[in-house]
Protein backbone atom coordinates (compact mmCIF):
# COMPACT_ATOMS: atom_id res chain seq x y z
CA UNK A 1 0.00 0.00 0.00
CA UNK A 2 1.41 3.40 -0.85
CA UNK A 3 1.71 6.13 1.30
CA UNK A 4 0.10 9.67 0.42
CA UNK A 5 3.12 11.71 -1.04
CA UNK A 6 4.31 14.19 1.86
CA UNK A 7 3.95 17.03 -0.91
CA UNK A 8 0.10 16.62 -1.47
CA UNK A 9 -0.39 16.62 2.71
CA UNK A 10 1.87 19.85 2.34
CA UNK A 11 -0.32 21.30 -0.82
CA UNK A 12 -3.89 20.17 1.14
CA UNK A 13 -2.81 22.31 4.24
CA UNK A 14 -1.66 25.28 2.03
CA UNK A 15 -5.12 25.41 0.15
CA UNK A 16 -7.08 25.09 3.50
CA UNK A 17 -5.21 27.90 4.73
CA UNK A 18 -5.20 30.19 1.28
CA UNK A 19 -8.99 29.10 1.56
CA UNK A 20 -9.70 30.56 4.48
CA UNK A 21 -7.51 33.83 3.43
CA UNK A 22 -9.69 34.54 0.48
CA UNK A 23 -13.19 33.94 2.81
CA UNK A 24 -11.41 36.28 5.12
CA UNK A 25 -10.47 38.85 2.14
CA UNK A 26 -14.12 38.68 0.85
CA UNK A 27 -16.05 39.71 4.24
CA UNK A 28 -13.39 41.92 5.66
CA UNK A 29 -11.15 43.58 3.36
CA UNK A 30 -13.34 44.51 0.41
CA UNK A 31 -15.71 47.12 0.35
CA UNK A 32 -19.13 46.77 -0.20
CA UNK A 33 -20.61 47.56 -3.70
CA UNK A 34 -22.49 50.87 -3.62
CA UNK A 35 -25.67 49.79 -6.30
CA UNK A 36 -25.87 46.06 -5.41
CA UNK A 37 -24.62 46.01 -1.80
CA UNK A 38 -23.76 42.75 -0.20
CA UNK A 39 -25.10 40.25 -2.53
CA UNK A 40 -22.32 41.26 -5.17
CA UNK A 41 -19.80 39.68 -2.36
CA UNK A 42 -20.87 36.40 -4.07
CA UNK A 43 -19.12 37.60 -7.20
CA UNK A 44 -15.41 36.92 -5.80
CA UNK A 45 -16.14 32.81 -5.51
CA UNK A 46 -18.85 32.69 -8.45
CA UNK A 47 -16.74 33.50 -11.02
CA UNK A 48 -13.73 31.43 -9.50
CA UNK A 49 -15.77 28.10 -9.28
CA UNK A 50 -16.79 29.15 -13.21
CA UNK A 51 -12.87 29.37 -13.80
CA UNK A 52 -13.11 25.78 -12.51
CA UNK A 53 -15.18 24.22 -14.51
CA UNK A 54 -13.69 25.61 -17.60
CA UNK A 55 -10.01 24.51 -16.25
CA UNK A 56 -11.53 20.73 -15.98
CA UNK A 57 -12.91 20.87 -19.13
CA UNK A 58 -9.76 22.43 -21.33
CA UNK A 59 -7.98 19.74 -19.42
CA UNK A 60 -10.11 16.67 -20.28
CA UNK A 61 -9.97 17.58 -23.44
CA UNK A 62 -6.02 17.85 -23.19
CA UNK A 63 -6.05 14.51 -21.50
CA UNK A 64 -8.23 13.24 -24.02
CA UNK A 65 -6.05 14.22 -27.15
CA UNK A 66 -3.26 12.82 -24.92
CA UNK A 67 -4.88 9.73 -24.28
CA UNK A 68 -5.75 9.09 -28.01
CA UNK A 69 -2.02 9.32 -29.19
CA UNK A 70 -0.45 7.80 -26.40
CA UNK A 71 -2.77 5.19 -25.32
CA UNK A 72 -1.59 5.52 -21.30
CA UNK A 73 -3.88 5.03 -18.96
CA UNK A 74 -3.28 7.62 -16.60
CA UNK A 75 -4.13 9.90 -18.99
CA UNK A 76 -7.64 8.56 -18.78
CA UNK A 77 -7.65 8.37 -15.47
CA UNK A 78 -6.78 12.36 -15.32
CA UNK A 79 -9.46 13.66 -17.97
CA UNK A 80 -12.10 11.06 -15.52
CA UNK A 81 -10.63 13.28 -12.34
CA UNK A 82 -11.24 16.96 -14.21
CA UNK A 83 -14.77 16.16 -15.33
CA UNK A 84 -15.36 14.99 -12.07
CA UNK A 85 -14.33 17.68 -10.24
CA UNK A 86 -15.69 20.41 -12.71
CA UNK A 87 -19.33 19.11 -12.84
CA UNK A 88 -19.56 20.08 -9.29
CA UNK A 89 -17.68 23.70 -9.34
CA UNK A 90 -19.80 24.25 -12.39
CA UNK A 91 -23.11 24.03 -10.68
CA UNK A 92 -21.87 25.77 -7.49
CA UNK A 93 -21.17 28.93 -10.09
CA UNK A 94 -24.72 28.22 -11.40
CA UNK A 95 -26.18 28.14 -8.09
CA UNK A 96 -24.08 31.37 -7.02
CA UNK A 97 -25.03 33.16 -9.97
CA UNK A 98 -28.49 32.59 -9.71
CA UNK A 99 -28.51 33.84 -5.78
CA UNK A 100 -26.43 36.91 -7.57
CA UNK A 101 -29.05 37.27 -10.34
CA UNK A 102 -32.35 37.22 -8.32
CA UNK A 103 -32.09 40.76 -6.41
CA UNK A 104 -30.34 42.35 -9.23
CA UNK A 105 -31.90 41.33 -12.56
CA UNK A 106 -34.76 39.94 -10.57
CA UNK A 107 -34.83 36.85 -11.47
CA UNK A 108 -33.00 33.39 -11.01
CA UNK A 109 -32.06 32.81 -14.65
CA UNK A 110 -32.30 34.36 -17.89
CA UNK A 111 -31.67 32.77 -21.46
CA UNK A 112 -28.10 34.96 -21.39
CA UNK A 113 -25.34 33.34 -23.48
CA UNK A 114 -22.77 32.32 -20.46
CA UNK A 115 -25.67 31.85 -18.63
CA UNK A 116 -27.05 28.76 -21.31
CA UNK A 117 -23.65 27.82 -21.99
CA UNK A 118 -22.90 26.82 -18.47
CA UNK A 119 -26.15 25.04 -18.59
CA UNK A 120 -24.81 22.97 -21.77
CA UNK A 121 -21.27 22.57 -20.43
CA UNK A 122 -23.01 20.70 -17.11
CA UNK A 123 -25.36 18.66 -19.67
CA UNK A 124 -22.23 17.86 -21.69
CA UNK A 125 -20.17 16.84 -18.22
CA UNK A 126 -23.22 14.72 -17.44
CA UNK A 127 -23.23 12.88 -20.56
CA UNK A 128 -20.04 11.93 -20.14
CA UNK A 129 -20.37 10.90 -16.85
CA UNK A 130 -23.57 8.39 -18.46
CA UNK A 131 -21.66 7.56 -21.54
CA UNK A 132 -18.79 6.14 -19.41
CA UNK A 133 -21.19 4.59 -17.10
CA UNK A 134 -22.66 2.37 -19.82
CA UNK A 135 -19.08 0.80 -21.19
CA UNK A 136 -17.68 -1.98 -19.18
CA UNK A 137 -14.96 -2.51 -21.35
CA UNK A 138 -12.11 -0.43 -19.69
CA UNK A 139 -10.27 0.37 -22.81
CA UNK A 140 -13.23 1.22 -24.69
CA UNK A 141 -14.41 3.66 -21.74
CA UNK A 142 -11.66 5.54 -21.61
CA UNK A 143 -11.05 5.61 -25.99
CA UNK A 144 -15.42 7.23 -26.02
CA UNK A 145 -14.58 9.42 -22.90
CA UNK A 146 -11.30 10.74 -24.88
CA UNK A 147 -13.36 11.47 -27.73
CA UNK A 148 -16.35 12.87 -26.62
CA UNK A 149 -14.37 15.13 -24.31
CA UNK A 150 -12.48 16.43 -27.30
CA UNK A 151 -16.23 16.65 -28.77
CA UNK A 152 -17.33 18.83 -26.11
CA UNK A 153 -14.27 21.32 -25.59
CA UNK A 154 -14.48 21.91 -29.65
CA UNK A 155 -19.01 22.61 -29.46
CA UNK A 156 -18.96 24.48 -26.41
CA UNK A 157 -17.06 28.13 -28.25
CA UNK A 158 -19.48 27.41 -30.98
CA UNK A 159 -22.41 27.13 -28.80
CA UNK A 160 -21.52 30.55 -27.03
CA UNK A 161 -20.81 31.99 -29.85
CA UNK A 162 -24.69 31.28 -31.53
CA UNK A 163 -26.19 32.55 -28.57
CA UNK A 164 -23.58 35.39 -28.19
CA UNK A 165 -25.43 37.43 -31.00
CA UNK A 166 -28.63 37.98 -29.16
CA UNK A 167 -27.96 40.79 -26.77
CA UNK A 168 -26.81 39.90 -23.34
CA UNK A 169 -27.22 40.91 -20.16
CA UNK A 170 -24.54 39.29 -17.72
CA UNK A 171 -22.07 41.67 -16.67
CA UNK A 172 -18.28 41.51 -18.68
CA UNK A 173 -16.11 41.83 -15.79
CA UNK A 174 -13.04 41.77 -17.46
CA UNK A 175 -12.74 43.70 -21.09
CA UNK A 176 -14.58 45.73 -23.22
CA UNK A 177 -18.01 46.08 -20.98
CA UNK A 178 -20.98 46.25 -22.93
CA UNK A 179 -23.05 49.43 -22.23
CA UNK A 180 -25.98 47.58 -22.09
CA UNK A 181 -25.31 45.04 -19.44
CA UNK A 182 -26.80 45.49 -15.76
CA UNK A 183 -25.09 44.66 -12.53
CA UNK A 184 -21.66 45.71 -13.91
CA UNK A 185 -19.37 47.75 -11.79
CA UNK A 186 -16.06 48.93 -11.47
CA UNK A 187 -14.04 47.21 -9.67
CA UNK A 188 -11.90 49.25 -6.83
CA UNK A 189 -8.20 47.81 -6.06
CA UNK A 190 -9.09 45.84 -3.31
CA UNK A 191 -11.84 44.34 -5.06
CA UNK A 192 -9.37 43.58 -7.98
CA UNK A 193 -6.58 42.17 -5.50
CA UNK A 194 -9.21 39.65 -3.98
CA UNK A 195 -10.76 38.64 -6.99
CA UNK A 196 -7.62 37.67 -8.81
CA UNK A 197 -6.58 36.07 -5.53
CA UNK A 198 -9.61 34.01 -5.42
CA UNK A 199 -8.71 32.76 -8.84
CA UNK A 200 -5.86 31.76 -7.69
CA UNK A 201 -7.05 30.40 -4.47
CA UNK A 202 -9.53 28.20 -6.48
CA UNK A 203 -6.81 26.89 -9.07
CA UNK A 204 -5.05 25.31 -5.82
CA UNK A 205 -8.22 24.10 -4.88
CA UNK A 206 -8.80 22.27 -8.28
CA UNK A 207 -5.11 20.89 -8.36
CA UNK A 208 -5.22 19.42 -4.99
CA UNK A 209 -8.48 17.31 -5.68
CA UNK A 210 -7.22 16.45 -9.07
CA UNK A 211 -4.06 15.31 -7.86
CA UNK A 212 -5.93 13.47 -5.14
CA UNK A 213 -8.59 12.04 -7.41
CA UNK A 214 -5.88 10.99 -9.76
CA UNK A 215 -4.41 9.08 -6.80
CA UNK A 216 -7.76 7.46 -6.13
CA UNK A 217 -8.03 6.07 -9.98
CA UNK A 218 -4.46 4.70 -9.60
CA UNK A 219 -5.71 3.04 -6.33
CA UNK A 220 -9.01 1.58 -8.00
CA UNK A 221 -6.77 0.45 -11.05
CA UNK A 222 -4.07 -1.51 -7.77
CA UNK A 223 -7.53 -2.71 -6.11
CA UNK A 224 -9.13 -4.06 -9.60
CA UNK A 225 -5.87 -5.93 -10.43
CA UNK A 226 -5.83 -7.47 -6.96
CA UNK A 227 -8.90 -8.66 -6.98
CA UNK A 228 -8.36 -10.20 -10.52
CA UNK A 229 -5.23 -12.18 -9.14
CA UNK A 230 -7.76 -13.49 -6.02
CA UNK A 231 -10.04 -14.88 -7.87
CA UNK A 232 -7.66 -16.70 -10.48
CA UNK B 1 19.94 -13.66 -53.24
CA UNK B 2 18.52 -12.28 -56.39
CA UNK B 3 15.56 -10.68 -55.78
CA UNK B 4 12.55 -12.76 -57.74
CA UNK B 5 11.67 -10.01 -60.97
CA UNK B 6 8.23 -11.50 -60.77
CA UNK B 7 8.25 -10.71 -57.05
CA UNK B 8 9.17 -7.19 -57.88
CA UNK B 9 7.41 -6.39 -60.61
CA UNK B 10 3.98 -7.18 -58.35
CA UNK B 11 5.29 -4.78 -55.47
CA UNK B 12 5.82 -2.57 -57.64
CA UNK B 13 2.76 -2.61 -59.25
CA UNK B 14 0.85 -3.07 -55.59
CA UNK B 15 2.90 0.25 -54.56
CA UNK B 16 1.76 1.88 -57.38
CA UNK B 17 -1.94 1.19 -57.28
CA UNK B 18 -2.12 2.28 -53.48
CA UNK B 19 -0.04 5.39 -53.69
CA UNK B 20 -1.13 6.79 -57.28
CA UNK B 21 -4.85 5.75 -56.64
CA UNK B 22 -6.17 6.30 -52.96
CA UNK B 23 -8.60 9.12 -53.45
CA UNK B 24 -9.83 6.45 -55.94
CA UNK B 25 -10.29 3.57 -54.20
CA UNK B 26 -11.46 5.57 -50.98
CA UNK B 27 -14.57 6.99 -52.56
CA UNK B 28 -15.73 3.68 -54.26
CA UNK B 29 -15.50 2.47 -50.93
CA UNK B 30 -17.78 5.25 -49.72
CA UNK B 31 -19.97 4.25 -52.38
CA UNK B 32 -19.86 0.57 -51.69
CA UNK B 33 -21.44 1.57 -48.25
CA UNK B 34 -23.42 4.47 -49.22
CA UNK B 35 -24.75 2.09 -52.11
CA UNK B 36 -25.43 -1.04 -49.92
CA UNK B 37 -27.47 0.91 -47.23
CA UNK B 38 -29.31 2.22 -49.81
CA UNK B 39 -29.91 -1.10 -51.42
CA UNK B 40 -30.55 -2.69 -47.99
CA UNK B 41 -33.04 0.16 -46.83
CA UNK B 42 -34.79 -0.33 -50.84
CA UNK B 43 -35.54 -3.63 -49.88
CA UNK B 44 -36.59 -3.79 -46.07
CA UNK B 45 -38.06 0.03 -46.06
CA UNK B 46 -38.29 -0.72 -41.95
CA UNK B 47 -36.06 2.85 -41.29
CA UNK B 48 -37.54 5.41 -43.96
CA UNK B 49 -40.65 4.35 -42.73
CA UNK B 50 -40.68 4.90 -39.35
CA UNK B 51 -38.75 8.24 -39.79
CA UNK B 52 -41.33 9.44 -41.91
CA UNK B 53 -44.20 8.26 -39.35
CA UNK B 54 -42.37 9.74 -36.54
CA UNK B 55 -41.96 13.26 -38.11
CA UNK B 56 -45.46 13.65 -39.30
CA UNK B 57 -46.46 12.34 -35.71
CA UNK B 58 -44.14 15.30 -34.67
CA UNK B 59 -46.01 17.64 -36.33
CA UNK B 60 -49.54 16.58 -35.19
CA UNK B 61 -48.40 16.70 -31.94
CA UNK B 62 -46.96 20.23 -32.22
CA UNK B 63 -50.29 21.44 -33.67
CA UNK B 64 -52.15 20.34 -30.53
CA UNK B 65 -49.57 21.43 -28.03
CA UNK B 66 -49.10 24.85 -29.49
CA UNK B 67 -52.03 26.08 -31.22
CA UNK B 68 -50.39 26.86 -34.66
CA UNK B 69 -52.68 29.91 -35.83
CA UNK B 70 -51.96 32.06 -38.38
CA UNK B 71 -49.86 34.16 -36.45
CA UNK B 72 -48.03 31.86 -34.24
CA UNK B 73 -47.31 29.81 -37.57
CA UNK B 74 -45.16 32.70 -38.92
CA UNK B 75 -42.56 32.72 -35.74
CA UNK B 76 -42.70 29.42 -34.72
CA UNK B 77 -42.53 27.16 -38.36
CA UNK B 78 -39.03 26.95 -38.50
CA UNK B 79 -38.26 25.88 -34.82
CA UNK B 80 -41.08 23.05 -35.36
CA UNK B 81 -39.64 21.96 -38.50
CA UNK B 82 -36.01 21.57 -36.69
CA UNK B 83 -37.13 19.56 -33.71
CA UNK B 84 -38.94 17.41 -36.09
CA UNK B 85 -36.04 16.99 -38.05
CA UNK B 86 -33.86 16.60 -34.94
CA UNK B 87 -35.95 14.04 -33.19
CA UNK B 88 -36.40 11.78 -36.52
CA UNK B 89 -33.22 12.06 -37.19
CA UNK B 90 -31.93 10.54 -33.94
CA UNK B 91 -34.48 7.65 -34.75
CA UNK B 92 -32.36 7.22 -38.22
CA UNK B 93 -28.99 7.38 -36.99
CA UNK B 94 -29.63 5.18 -34.07
CA UNK B 95 -31.21 2.25 -36.75
CA UNK B 96 -28.87 2.55 -39.23
CA UNK B 97 -25.96 2.07 -36.54
CA UNK B 98 -27.45 -1.00 -34.19
CA UNK B 99 -28.59 -2.89 -37.60
CA UNK B 100 -25.00 -2.76 -38.18
CA UNK B 101 -24.14 -3.90 -34.53
CA UNK B 102 -26.68 -6.32 -34.17
CA UNK B 103 -26.08 -8.84 -37.36
CA UNK B 104 -22.23 -8.39 -36.48
CA UNK B 105 -21.93 -6.45 -40.13
CA UNK B 106 -19.68 -3.59 -38.28
CA UNK B 107 -17.24 -6.50 -37.96
CA UNK B 108 -17.29 -7.44 -41.11
CA UNK B 109 -17.25 -3.75 -42.30
CA UNK B 110 -14.32 -3.17 -40.63
CA UNK B 111 -12.40 -6.69 -41.86
CA UNK B 112 -12.46 -4.82 -45.39
CA UNK B 113 -8.97 -3.72 -46.17
CA UNK B 114 -10.26 -0.08 -46.95
CA UNK B 115 -9.71 3.04 -44.87
CA UNK B 116 -11.61 3.32 -41.60
CA UNK B 117 -12.55 6.67 -42.47
CA UNK B 118 -14.09 5.36 -46.06
CA UNK B 119 -16.65 3.69 -43.39
CA UNK B 120 -17.63 6.68 -41.33
CA UNK B 121 -18.22 9.01 -44.95
CA UNK B 122 -20.20 5.99 -46.20
CA UNK B 123 -22.18 5.91 -43.22
CA UNK B 124 -22.81 9.75 -42.38
CA UNK B 125 -23.49 10.23 -46.24
CA UNK B 126 -26.07 6.90 -46.28
CA UNK B 127 -27.67 9.04 -43.14
CA UNK B 128 -27.95 12.54 -44.94
CA UNK B 129 -29.31 10.89 -47.87
CA UNK B 130 -32.49 9.17 -45.58
CA UNK B 131 -32.36 12.70 -43.61
CA UNK B 132 -33.39 14.08 -46.89
CA UNK B 133 -35.61 12.11 -48.06
CA UNK B 134 -37.47 12.21 -44.78
CA UNK B 135 -36.96 16.56 -45.33
CA UNK B 136 -38.23 16.59 -48.96
CA UNK B 137 -41.61 14.67 -47.73
CA UNK B 138 -42.20 16.40 -44.94
CA UNK B 139 -41.70 20.26 -46.21
CA UNK B 140 -44.67 19.84 -49.03
CA UNK B 141 -47.01 18.10 -46.16
CA UNK B 142 -46.36 20.91 -43.77
CA UNK B 143 -46.85 23.65 -46.85
CA UNK B 144 -50.22 22.07 -47.42
CA UNK B 145 -51.32 21.01 -43.39
CA UNK B 146 -50.27 25.02 -42.74
CA UNK B 147 -50.60 26.67 -46.02
CA UNK B 148 -47.46 28.07 -45.84
CA UNK B 149 -45.27 28.12 -48.70
CA UNK B 150 -41.66 26.61 -47.51
CA UNK B 151 -40.00 25.95 -50.95
CA UNK B 152 -37.96 28.88 -50.86
CA UNK B 153 -34.24 27.97 -51.98
CA UNK B 154 -32.59 30.08 -48.96
CA UNK B 155 -34.89 27.82 -46.91
CA UNK B 156 -33.02 24.90 -48.69
CA UNK B 157 -29.90 25.98 -48.23
CA UNK B 158 -30.05 26.26 -44.53
CA UNK B 159 -31.66 22.67 -44.36
CA UNK B 160 -28.77 21.36 -46.48
CA UNK B 161 -26.42 22.71 -44.26
CA UNK B 162 -27.94 21.91 -40.59
CA UNK B 163 -28.86 18.10 -42.15
CA UNK B 164 -24.85 18.10 -43.13
CA UNK B 165 -23.63 18.96 -39.77
CA UNK B 166 -26.32 17.49 -37.92
CA UNK B 167 -25.72 14.03 -39.92
CA UNK B 168 -21.60 14.56 -39.36
CA UNK B 169 -21.67 14.97 -35.84
CA UNK B 170 -24.76 12.35 -35.61
CA UNK B 171 -23.34 9.66 -37.16
CA UNK B 172 -20.21 9.37 -35.29
CA UNK B 173 -21.81 9.44 -32.21
CA UNK B 174 -24.18 6.75 -33.05
CA UNK B 175 -21.40 4.11 -33.82
CA UNK B 176 -20.17 5.50 -29.89
CA UNK B 177 -23.77 4.56 -28.59
CA UNK B 178 -24.38 1.18 -30.44
CA UNK B 179 -21.15 0.41 -28.41
CA UNK B 180 -22.67 0.83 -25.15
CA UNK B 181 -25.27 -0.88 -22.84
CA UNK B 182 -27.54 2.11 -22.29
CA UNK B 183 -27.47 2.60 -26.29
CA UNK B 184 -31.06 3.48 -27.57
CA UNK B 185 -31.14 6.18 -25.11
CA UNK B 186 -27.81 7.24 -24.94
CA UNK B 187 -27.81 9.18 -28.49
CA UNK B 188 -30.04 12.05 -27.87
CA UNK B 189 -27.85 12.51 -24.48
CA UNK B 190 -24.40 12.69 -26.07
CA UNK B 191 -26.00 14.47 -29.50
CA UNK B 192 -27.95 17.34 -27.94
CA UNK B 193 -25.73 19.08 -26.05
CA UNK B 194 -22.98 19.06 -29.00
CA UNK B 195 -25.39 19.71 -31.79
CA UNK B 196 -26.91 22.65 -30.42
CA UNK B 197 -24.77 25.67 -32.43
CA UNK B 198 -26.57 23.74 -35.51
CA UNK B 199 -29.50 23.80 -34.29
CA UNK B 200 -29.71 27.57 -33.24
CA UNK B 201 -28.37 28.45 -36.37
CA UNK B 202 -30.67 26.84 -38.38
CA UNK B 203 -33.77 27.56 -36.50
CA UNK B 204 -32.45 31.57 -36.85
CA UNK B 205 -31.35 30.79 -40.67
CA UNK B 206 -35.15 29.45 -41.74
CA UNK B 207 -36.62 32.08 -39.69
CA UNK B 208 -34.65 34.59 -41.18
CA UNK B 209 -35.59 33.13 -44.72
CA UNK B 210 -39.26 32.81 -44.00
CA UNK B 211 -39.74 36.53 -42.41
CA UNK B 212 -37.92 37.75 -45.88
CA UNK B 213 -35.47 39.21 -43.60
CA UNK B 214 -31.84 41.30 -45.22
CA UNK B 215 -29.42 38.92 -46.51
CA UNK B 216 -27.03 40.45 -44.23
CA UNK B 217 -28.92 39.25 -41.38
CA UNK B 218 -28.92 35.78 -42.35
CA UNK B 219 -25.35 35.73 -42.84
CA UNK B 220 -23.65 35.33 -39.63
CA UNK B 221 -26.46 32.49 -38.87
CA UNK B 222 -25.18 30.80 -42.64
CA UNK B 223 -21.39 31.01 -41.51
CA UNK B 224 -21.59 29.88 -38.36
CA UNK B 225 -23.46 26.68 -39.93
CA UNK B 226 -20.68 26.44 -42.83
CA UNK B 227 -17.98 26.63 -39.77
CA UNK B 228 -19.59 23.95 -37.91
CA UNK B 229 -19.82 21.88 -40.60
CA UNK B 230 -16.37 21.95 -41.45
CA UNK B 231 -15.05 21.41 -38.18
CA UNK B 232 -16.88 18.29 -36.92
CA UNK B 233 -16.84 16.54 -40.51
CA UNK B 234 -12.60 16.94 -39.98
CA UNK B 235 -13.07 15.97 -36.43
CA UNK B 236 -15.05 13.10 -37.15
CA UNK B 237 -12.90 12.17 -39.79
CA UNK B 238 -9.59 12.19 -37.81
CA UNK B 239 -11.52 10.34 -34.47
CA UNK B 240 -13.62 7.78 -35.84
CA UNK B 241 -10.48 5.63 -36.28
CA UNK B 242 -10.65 5.14 -32.08
CA UNK B 243 -14.55 4.96 -32.09
CA UNK B 244 -14.43 1.78 -33.76
CA UNK B 245 -10.97 0.28 -33.05
CA UNK B 246 -11.45 -3.64 -31.28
Amino acid sequence: METKPRLLTILDGVTIILLAVATALVFFFTPIEAVMGNVQKVFYFHVANAWVGMLGFMASAIAGIAYLRTGKRSWDIVGMASVEISVVFLLIAIVTGSIWARPVWNTWWTWDPRLTTAAIMELIYAAYLLLRQGIEDPDRRARFGAVYAILGFISVPLTFLSIRIFRTIHPVVIGNADPSAQGSFDMSPAMLRTFMFSLLVFSFIFADLLWHRIRLGHLADKVEQLKLKVTQ
Amino acid sequence: MKPDPALTNIQAANSSMTSSRPLASFIRATAAIVWKDLAAELRSRELLSAMLVFALLVILIFNFAMELDAKARATVTSGVLWVTFAFAGTLGLNRSMAMEKDRGCLDGLLLAPVDRSAIYFGKAIGNLVFMFIVEVIVLPVYSILYNINLFRPGLLLVILLGSVGYVAIGTLLASMAVQTRTRDVLLPILLFPLVIPVLVAAVKGSNGFLQGLEISEIMPWLNLLIVYDVIFTAIAFMVFDYVVEE
